[in-house]
């Protein structure tokens, strides 16, 4: 978290004046909201805020916003993330993408990132679809969901976020509803004040592709006890829940990954005595 | 030209894997340095990672070099287990002399064949008669005799190698070194020592690598461990952290190169090492810094290809993929180090390229140079040092893609106020919106373009030594090898013969080349790939002679200097 001083800016302060290209009623623009208003709370300037992302109809959300931003290649969000926040531990660098990103093409980082514990805030806006390519089955989607790519459905079981990111050290675990967005900008605070790696997976119905999410409002229920800090606790609640409690799972207290010292321009260190014979 | 090795000294020590015959090496290298010689060493390692055979290639001579000689004047092996399986690195003949171990197997047939003179010690049985003694370094004792070497030089060496606080392993191993050196005459020794004493430096080129990377600015790396490229980034690691930087180990080379493009995006000169297979991992990460404009520099140490490929041998064949290996219209820099030493200079003006045209850069290495060790003359400060064009009193007219003249535009650091932009692999407007429009699209394409091929490289874009109507075109590793053989021809055919050694494979210099060309009426494009990559990349992008010739085969063996002053000799006869 940056050590300026705070920032007095309204939440619509933080958002930027580039027109989403979503779907009207898109999960998504919630999500937007929620963040800008997460920030806002926690009175960060823009400036000291990196938003970063892959490649999907959610990735696009750090355009929308009045940050520094980084849109880069499918997958890879989360090294990108990792290699500004080990190289600038002043930003506060938040991560954004959607399921196809993170837990496919992404999966394997996602372990690390959680493993690693560098420092920053992971959002992925689970609409249990590949949005951008027009709907294709995702690692989160039921295995009889109908589609062109998988006629009858995948047949193949959903991955289990919250459970992969508690098992790989994940620091901070939570699951929101897009549709409830005073409550999500509240856990995106609180995600982005915790030290280490913090996972918030963030329902965000996908209404061109899976018009049946319209009806998580009426699903999503909160959690029948508060967060815990036994991360095995945690993964025995949610491997057992119906997928649709939300609220913050898991707070841990690991050690955050080491931080470099400052980046120093005038070093002049002389490291070419060791070739000398 | 320089002056090149006319009589050099060139020893192989083989011995199974544990026998310490990389150490002789190492510590014979040493001595020689301390006694004013220039020398280079090659670790050679059987497919085993232990148990298999290993052996020390050393060349010690009073004039720098660059590559191995033709021949061996002594083969010494503490054993021959695996001799068989390694002959091929081992060329002696008639005059090379065969050093065996009476206690051990005989003298396997295939090396026999050469004729070569067998000379009997017994390293076991000397090594036994000291307190902790071991035979390689009677071994390195007898060869240090032979190559003329110092008492107090070899004595030094080993003192160094073993450290301050191994008191008695030192007295030890001097003991058994001089029981060794005592069972030879050093007038015998083709004389190597000329007893010139100056300061040397003892360096590898991925050291060398290291070195330029951090003289360069370079302040964050990424690592993703693969051979022959792994020296790189343990030498960096804690020297990184010294200088207030930091090494990050990724979990693949996707997120190595990422990694690097996100630190890189920060502010923070950042760079990733990777061999081939490492190399395509990236290649969609390049491109994303291609389009959003952010530095980064990636050294490819080059093994041989394709695929796995043969991990421990040299092969100049992934320029194709630096160069060519970007999806869409890609802009972006190739450069080459040609020598152990040079790693220095082209890492560090990589970086320099990188930063200053917000664009990356491949730095094509090679496993012969990366590994092999050298004593070298110290390499001198340059005064490249990353300059990034920053955007700092941002007004409300700022635009992070501008187009400018030289296509370079100010960009600004997380951190600066009303600097706030999307980075993004889309492409956008000067505004770094995202956009389809076709406008965009063409005045980005085209100021990429533009920074990277109107950026002044200056003279560094080649080495061009000597003058004449013939030319020899190489680059990488295969240049220390050409150099040496025109030295060896005669003077009535080597004043005939221009060597021009590119560093910047891409962008093409064209007006460049065409001044280095002129009055040049033959050319050969010189490298080590099966399909003469470079000399396709020259008959597609520049104006060359009438008459072209290419000289060109794939690893894993590295060309040798009398091959290829055979090959120059007949073609300017031709
Ligand atoms: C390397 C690569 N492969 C495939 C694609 C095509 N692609 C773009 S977005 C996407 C899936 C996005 O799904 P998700 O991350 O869930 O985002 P959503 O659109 O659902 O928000 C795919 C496969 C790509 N851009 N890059
Ligand atoms: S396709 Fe789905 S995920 Fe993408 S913008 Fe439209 S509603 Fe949102
Ligand atoms: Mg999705």
């Amino acid at each position: 978290m940056s050590a300026v001083a705070p920032c007095k800016l309204k939440a619509s302060d933080y958002k930027s004046d580039t027109k989403p290209v979503w779907c009207p009623g898109c999960g998504d623009y919630h999500v937007l909201a929620s963040l800008a208003k997460s920030i806002a709370a926690l009175a960060l300037a823009p400036e000291q805020i990196a938003v970063v992302s892959g490649i999907g109809c959610s990735s696009r959300i750090p355009a929308y916003l009045n940050c520094y931003g980084f849109h880069g290649v499918h997958g890879r969000a989360l090294p990108l993330a990792t290699g500004l926040k080990v190289a600038r531990p002043d930003l506060t660098v938040i991560c954004a993408g959607g399921d196809g990103d993170g837990f496919s093409i992404g999966g394997n980082h996602l372990l690390h990132a959680c493993r690693r514990n560098v420092d920053i805030t992971y959002i992925v806006m689970d609409n249990e679809i590949y949005g951008m390519t027009k709907g294709q089955p995702s690692p989160t989607t039921a295995p009889d969901w109908d589609s062109s790519l998988a006629p009858g459905g995948t047949g193949v079981s959903p991955f289990h976020p919250l459970v992969i990111a508690l098992a790989s050290g994940a620091n901070f675990v939570a699951r929101s509803f897009s549709g409830d967005v005073n409550g999500t900008a509240k856990m995106l605070a609180e995600a982005i004040s915790h030290p280490g790696f913090s996972f918030v997976q963030i329902l965000s119905p996908c209404v061109t592709f899976r018009p049946d999410q319209r009806e998580w409002k009426n699903m999503v229920h909160p959690p029948p006890v508060p967060f815990t800090t036994d991360a095995s606790q945690a993964a025995r609640r949610v491997m057992t829940d119906d997928g649709f409690n939300i609220g913050v799972l898991y707070k841990g207290s690991r050690a955050k990954y080491a931080q470099a010292v400052a980046h120093d321009d005038a070093f002049e260190g002389d490291f070419q005595n060791e070739f000398l014979v | 030209m320089s002056d090149r090795p006319g009589k050099s000294f060139s020893v192989a020590l083989l011995g199974k894997g544990g026998s310490g015959v990389v150490t002789a090496g190492d510590m014979l290298l040493t001595a020689a340095a301390r006694c004013g010689l220039y020398g280079l060493m090659i670790r050679a390692v059987g497919p085993q990672i232990r148990g298999g055979e290993s052996a020390a290639l050393v060349r010690l001579s009073p004039a720098p070099v660059e590559c191995l000689d033709d021949r061996f004047d002594v083969l010494l092996g503490i054993d021959w287990n695996h001799a068989e399986r390694m002959v091929a690195d081992f060329a002696i003949d008639a005059n090379s002399i065969v050093v065996t171990d009476p206690a051990e197997d005989a003298v396997p047939q295939s090396i026999t064949a050469s004729g070569a003179t067998e000379r009997q010690l017994e390293m076991k049985a000397l090594a036994d008669s000291v307190s902790g003694g071991r035979a390689n370094m009677v071994a390195l004792g007898y060869v240090a005799g032979l190559a003329g070497i110092s008492r107090e030089a070899l004595e030094h060496a080993i003192a160094k190698k073993l450290g301050p606080k191994r008191q008695e392993s030192i007295d030890a191993s001097v003991a058994a070194a001089m029981l060794g050196f005592s069972r030879t005459q050093s007038s015998e020794a083709p004389q190597a020592a000329n007893g010139a004493s100056g300061k040397r430096w003892m360096i590898s080129g991925n050291q060398a690598t290291g070195l330029g990377a951090l003289r360069g600015g370079v302040r964050f790396a990424a690592a993703y461990p693969i051979t022959p490229a792994t020296e790189i980034l343990e030498w960096l690691a804690p020297r990184l952290l010294d200088a207030g930087g930091t090494l990050t180990q990724a979990e693949d080379e996707l997120a190595s190169i990422n990694m690097a493009i996100g630190a890189s995006f920060g502010g923070v000169p950042s760079l990733t090492a990777t061999s081939g297979p490492g190399l395509s991992l990236m290649i969609e990460g390049l491109g994303l810094a291609v389009c959003a404009e952010i530095p980064v520099v990636v050294v490819d140490v080059m093994r041989v290809g394709p695929s796995t490929g043969i991990p421990t041998k040299p092969e100049q064949s992934d320029l194709n993929a630096a160069v060519y290996g970007l999806h869409g219209d890609a802009p972006h820099i190739v450069v080459a180090p040609n020598s152990v030493t040079d790693c220095v200079y082209t890492t560090q003006w990589a970086v320099h390229l990188a930063e200053a045209t917000q664009a990356p850069v491949i730095v094509l290495s090679d496993q012969f140079i990366g590994q092999a060790i050298v004593v070298a003359d110290p390499v001198a400060e340059i005064s490249f040092f990353a300059k990034r064009k920053l955007a700092e009193n941002i007004d409300e007219a700022f635009e992070r893609y501008a187009i400018t003249a030289d296509g370079i535009s100010p960009m600004p650091i997380p951190g600066t106020a009303g600097g706030q932009y999307t980075a993004d692999g889309l492409e956008h407007s000067s505004k770094a919106k995202p956009s389809g429009s076709s406008g965009d699209h063409c005045t980005q394409l085209d100021k990429r373009a533009r920074k990277i091929a109107d950026f002044d490289y200056g003279q560094h874009w080649a080495d061009i030594e000597g003058e004449g109507e013939l030319a020899i075109l190489t680059w990488g590793s295969t240049t220390g090898v050409v150099r040496e053989a025109l030295h060896r021809l005669s003077s009535d055919v080597s004043r005939k013969v221009k060597l021009i050694a590119l560093r910047l494979l891409l962008p093409v210099r064209q007006e460049e080349m065409a001044a280095a060309l002129d009055g040049v009426n033959r050319l050969m494009v010189i490298e080590q790939n099966h399909t003469g990559q470079l000399y396709r990349l020259l008959r597609a992008w520049y104006e060359l002679p009438e008459n072209v010739d290419t000289l060109h085969r794939p690893g894993p063996g590295v060309f040798r200097p009398g091959e290829i002053a055979t090959k120059i000799n007949e073609w300017c006869l031709e």
